[in-house]
């Protein structure tokens, strides 16, 4: 299906949150993550389901102000 | 020493991590500011970057504590699944809370200040609200359960300095225990004496040191600005007057006319 990581567009085939976050390349990468502007905390990952046209945001740590 | 959130800070200094010219004179800075606190930011991550653990890794060794940002956030919702975010990947409940309200003058939006502050506090996060010196809103911040202000000196990173003394000292003079950090807008040390001296409790800037020809040189010098201005204000500094007063005292003068 089609969502959109980070602004971009991407074909995955996974359907959980964790399931496409390995898939998309973040494997054990220090990230936390939202969708469709909800936090999705990491340990609900594992079960929480993606739909197509879903906007997934993965960020990490980063200079600030 | 003033408390946040029941946390005593060493020093009076927190510093921002962004915009440096390198790594190395990042942490050179923060050593020789002696800040207690990094303010740090989240975003987007590429896969397989690991620019994210990178910075931490880095921010992990300076040895102080982080408070992180919503910095760019332009309503409530926003700000407050980035503070979730921030929380998860920083470890902290602290959270320095921006919702910006207008683009050009990157003025809070007090509206939404208000409504993600009192929906953050409500889960447990200990908010520093990136406010104004507006009573009205000091007043509602407080009213949701914010335990600390953090008033701009001027909008965020022009350097103008404290541009409504009046505002500020009657913010300060209103609320005369809620440790009130300045928050923007400082661009000289002297400037960042001057609010130390009016009495607030600790200082919040960023691009003053950071675009600095020299920033580890600057951070020594708003360290050692902010340390005066605090010594200062401990010290009780005496009343200003409109008529001269001789300091040497008049009696005894040899009369030599």
């Amino acid at each position: 299906m089609k969502i959109l990581i980070n602004g971009l567009h991407k074909d995955v085939t996974a359907q959980k949150l964790g399931a496409i976050l390995l898939e998309a390349g973040y494997g054990d990468m220090r990230v936390a993550t939202a969708v469709n502007g909800g936090f999705v905390a990491v340990e609900q990952r594992k079960e929480f389901e993606i739909e197509a046209g879903d906007q997934v945001e993965i960020v990490a740590p980063r200079q600030g102000g | 020493m003033t408390s946040f959130y029941g946390v005593c800070l060493p020093s009076a200094f927190m510093l921002g991590t962004s915009q440096y010219p390198s790594p190395a004179i990042l942490a050179e800075a923060f050593r020789k500011s002696a800040a207690s606190v990094a303010t740090v930011s989240v975003r987007r991550e590429a896969a397989g970057a690991h620019a994210g653990e990178g910075f931490w890794s880095l921010v992990r060794d300076l040895g102080v504590l982080v408070l992180p940002n919503t910095a760019g956030c332009y309503s409530a919702s926003e700000a407050i699944t980035t503070a979730k975010m921030a929380r998860e990947l920083f470890e902290t409940d602290w959270i320095k809370l921006e919702v910006i309200g207008h683009s050009d003058s990157l003025q809070p939006d007090p509206f939404g200040l208000v409504d993600a502050a009192a929906k953050l506090c409500r889960d447990g996060f200990k908010v520093f609200p990136y406010t104004t010196e507006d009573l009205v809103l000091a007043d509602r911040l407080l009213d949701v359960g914010c335990e600390v202000l953090m008033p701009w000196g001027s909008p965020i990173g022009t350097g103008l300095g404290l541009l409504n003394p009046y505002g500020l000292r009657s913010l300060r003079a209103h609320y005369p225990d809620v440790p009130m950090v300045i928050d923007a807008g400082i661009g000289l040390p002297s400037q960042a004496t001057q609010a130390m001296e009016m009495g607030f409790d600790a200082i919040l800037l960023n691009t003053a040191v950071a675009k600095a020809g020299d920033p580890v040189l600057m951070a020594t010098a708003f360290s050692r600005a902010i340390e005066a201005g605090k010594l200062a204000r401990d010290a009780d500094p005496m009343e200003p007057r409109d008529m001269a007063m001789p300091s040497t005292p008049v009696i005894g003068k040899a009369f030599l006319q």
